[in-house]
């Protein structure tokens, strides 16, 4: 254990920090050790800045990540240990002169001392998650930020307004808010604090613009070339690479099949009916008849169903996967900015004449921005290898029981079926 | 299936069926698919002994002759139809090749299928020259021939052909043409869109083994997730291969309908003669009464009818006496002649009418019958394929459960 003075976790019910290895203990700056010796840093004792010259926010516990991963804030765990619980609900049409929108209710219930209140309600638009995402992006560019749903669409083709794409887009609003909320250090955010708690935002973006003025929005890049990824990124790299061709494949087969199920949909809205046309001009098969083409509604009503289920709740997570996929590259390519600036400016230092002066503070602190930078990745990664397993278990067991309930509807159908159809049968076979 | 005297006595079957090849009338080489009937004594089979069965080979058009001979020799009868000679309603997938086969096949089974329906009719089942289909591979074209059918056919097909018009149609018979009309056309839709149908859904099932491919790809970057996605790819892979079995049942269906789509013309045809029948009844009447008429005015002198013969003779002077006696002569011999024809077709007529009522109602009663059994084996095979699908999606959810 070295030496550092973490504090304690603000909320109850959590590990104690004694118990909890440092975060950045030997073990984890191994990866990017340079020659020369630099202390092993701790999150306590140093500032940590960005390239860009703002101060990381350290008032978090611990900016980085196996602390808290090992503490395990993720679904798994039961409510008692959340303490902070957000939905976003209740979507109601704005109509102005200037423009028609819709807004969300977003609710929280909080028992952290960062929020002044326990319970809060307020009303928020897309404009106002998509400010909320960018201001994520900014202040923790170590960290993978959970992606929205698109922003645009085809005036002509998507009507913004239909009561599928607005619930489509809440429940992706919902899920992005809930991933914030369980992210040990992006719920921290202040930024998300007020986001779930200003009456009117757009005062407190116009507030935090001016604090903020005079800091550079975008990063830096510096074009510091890298000479290789380290191999545990580069191994992350691929995957991304390789899985999201893999949804891409995906999406195109669910979209395929949505569509053949619909063409058969269109068929067997004109099968049923003949049936019914049929049975006009039978006597004895004039009920039998009718049931077939009861049954065969029943069954349209069913695909329809499924179809849309389909359309609504399975397309666009995996779309948003792909998105989350490619903010997540970025990070990546950040990462491999960072460790390159370090590398060059330390190739500058380790030929410099005088060898007993000390290196350069300068460079101590990119390597301090490499290692937590790392840690923080890796830390997100397994947190969202995880979340990523949940999701698509969920998302394919979903699946799997939408086509359950369409084929038992089916089945009730055609089983009610069979004794309308044998009924006349018996019946005569009495008579007879 | 009635148990008319000759399935008392004998068990049909097409059992195989084979490619020939051979010249044609015109001496040109041709392929060809022959079926192999099979008869065995009744007794034999439940004695257990299970000797070898008669056997001959017939091909296509000898099946379409002997039911060309049915409709001559027994207008009256709904005649049961041949499986279709091309194959019609097909949806992408199934062949429309006659050599396919499939096709041949479910031929083999429409064939069979004539047959018994043939044997279990009550007036049809005691004709020879059906039992000499069944039992003597030579020669029995000849014998078909010798009947002098053709002759009646070919006469009969024109007079049907011609258009006519009855002056006092049988309401009855009307409303059973309307009938056939009504079914044959329903009949036709529902094969039509069925097909469509078919194809649509071959699509969905088949797209699904996509995601098989899909998953065994994705489980290769997995660790955890792995074995979960490639077990449940393997049953998408199920599923889509199960399309192919569901389909093949469900052409057995659309081939139940199809046999009352061609059943429905055989009914139309019986109510067509019966048309002609009531007709040439109408004509002979007719014929009769106008040379009633013209007897009547030559013994009166008196001009009812316009004749030119009447005319010329009233402005160019009267026929003798001695020509008016041959006349009248002529007329009632005419009308003797006349009278006997129309009590002829009177019987012709009644019988004709009492014999087709009869077997209208019998095929009523087999066509309730035979449709309420084919939605239900339906209907079944539908519960079949729901249930197969809820396993599969069952199985997969498991995997997925596991990931």
């Amino acid at each position: 254990m070295s030496a550092g003075t973490p504090r304690s976790l603000p909320s109850s019910g959590q590990k104690p920090i004694q118990d909890i290895c440092h975060p950045l203990s030997a073990e984890e700056c191994a990866l990017s050790r340079s020659p020369d010796v630099l202390n092993p840093c701790s999150a306590g004792e140093r500032d940590l800045i960005l390239p860009n010259g703002t101060p990381v926010d350290t008032s978090s516990p611990a900016s980085s990540s196996s602390l808290l991963n090992r503490l395990q804030l993720d679904d798994d765990l039961d409510g008692e240990t959340r303490d902070l619980f957000v939905t976003v609900d209740d979507p109601k049409k704005h109509v102005s002169t200037m423009e028609t929108y819709i807004t969300y209710r977003v609710c929280t219930k909080t028992t952290r001392t960062e929020f002044d209140l326990p319970e809060y309600s307020v009303r928020r638009r897309y404009q106002d998650f998509d400010w909320l995402r960018n201001k994520l992006e900014e202040s923790q560019p170590t960290h993978l930020i959970p992606p929205l749903p698109e922003k645009f669409v085809m005036k002509g083709v998507v009507d913004r307004f239909s009561e599928e794409f607005v619930e489509t887009r809440r429940k992706a609003l919902d899920k992005f808010l809930k991933r914030v909320a369980d992210h040990p250090v992006l719920s921290f955010n202040e930024h998300f604090n007020a986001f779930l708690s200003a009456k009117d935002l757009n005062k407190r973006q116009g507030l935090a613009l001016l604090t903020k003025m005079g800091e550079s929005v975008k990063y830096v890049t510096g074009g510091y070339k890298l000479r290789a990824r380290p191999v545990e990124f580069a191994a992350m790299g691929d995957y991304l690479d390789v899985f999201t061709q893999k949804l891409g494949t995906i999406d195109r087969i669910a979209q395929r099949i949505i569509k053949e199920q619909s063409e058969f949909l269109m068929e067997l809205r004109e099968y049923g009916p003949v049936y019914s046309s049929w049975s006009s001009f039978e006597e004895d098969l004039h009920d039998p008849l009718e049931g077939v083409s009861g049954c065969v509604s029943n069954c349209s009503s069913a695909l329809e169903e499924l179809t849309e289920d389909m359309s609504e709740d399975f397309l666009p997570v995996l779309r948003e996967y792909v998105l989350y996929i490619e903010s997540m590259k970025n990070v990546l390519k950040k990462r491999d900015q960072v460790q390159a600036e370090y590398e060059t400016k330390l190739e500058a230092v380790v030929f410099r004449e005088d060898k007993k002066t000390p290196v350069p503070s300068d460079v101590e602190k990119c390597q301090d921005r490499v290692e937590c930078f790392n840690a923080d990745l890796k830390a997100d990664w397994d947190r969202w290898q995880n979340n990523k397993r949940q999701d698509f278990r969920q998302l394919l067991t979903g699946m799997a029981d939408k086509n359950i309930q369409y084929y038992e509807k089916c089945l009730a159908a055609w089983e009610s079926l069979i004794p309308l159809l044998q009924d006349k049968q018996d019946a005569k076979g009495e008579t007879n | 299936v009635e148990r008319t005297s000759l399935l008392k006595m004998m068990e049909i079957s097409v059992a195989e069926a084979e490619k020939r090849t051979g010249k044609n009338a015109v001496n040109m080489q041709e392929t060809y698919t022959v079926y192999l009937i099979e008869t065995r004594p009744v007794d034999a089979a439940s004695e257990g002994t299970n000797p070898v069965p008669d056997s001959l080979w017939r091909r296509y058009s000898e099946f379409e002759l002997l039911r060309n001979y049915l409709l001559v020799t027994y207008p009256f009868s709904v005649v049961p139809p041949l499986p279709e000679k091309r194959a019609e309603f097909v949806w992408h997938k199934l062949s429309a090749d006659n050599m396919d086969p499939d096709f041949v096949e479910r031929r083999r089974v429409g064939l069979e299928n004539f047959l018994l329906r043939v044997a279990s009719h009550p007036d049809l089942s005691s004709d020879k020259i059906f039992y000499s289909f069944l039992t003597e591979e030579n020669g029995w074209k000849e014998t078909v021939f010798e009947t002098g059918f053709q002759a009646k056919a070919d006469s009969r097909l024109k007079a049907l052909n011609a258009t006519f018009r009855v002056k006092n149609p049988d309401k009855r018979f009307a409303e059973m043409k309307h009938y056939g009309d009504e079914l044959q056309s329903v009949i036709s839709q529902l094969l039509r869109v069925r097909a469509r149908a078919a194809d649509r859904l071959y699509g969905v099932y088949k797209v699904h083994g996509n995601y098989g491919r899909v998953f065994s790809e994705w489980s290769a970057i997995e660790k955890e997730m792995g074995d979960g996605l490639q077990s449940a790819g393997h049953h998408m892979d199920a599923y889509a291969a199960s399309v192919d079995d569901i389909l093949e049942e469900e052409e057995h269906y659309a081939d139940q309908l199809k046999e009352y789509l061609f059943y429905a013309d055989a009914l139309r045809a019986v109510c067509r003669k019966h048309e002609l029948t009531q007709y040439e009844l109408e004509m002979a009447a007719q014929d009769l009464t106008s040379k009633k008429q013209q007897r009547e005015e030559l013994a009166t002198g008196t001009i009812r009818t316009f004749s030119l013969k009447g005319m010329t003779s009233k402005l160019f002077g009267q026929e003798t006496p001695e020509q008016r006696e041959a006349k009248v002569k002529m007329l009632e011999t005419q009308i003797e002649e006349g009278e006997e024809l129309v009590k002829e077709r009177n019987t012709e007529c009644e019988e004709f009418v009492k014999s087709a009522w009869v077997d209208i109602e019998r095929f009523k009663e087999q066509k309730d019958h035979d449709l309420r059994e084919a939605l239900i084996s339906y209907a079944i095979m539908q519960i079949s394929m729901c249930k197969k699908g809820i396993q599969v999606w069952n199985n997969a959810k498991e995997c997925f459960s596991k990931m």
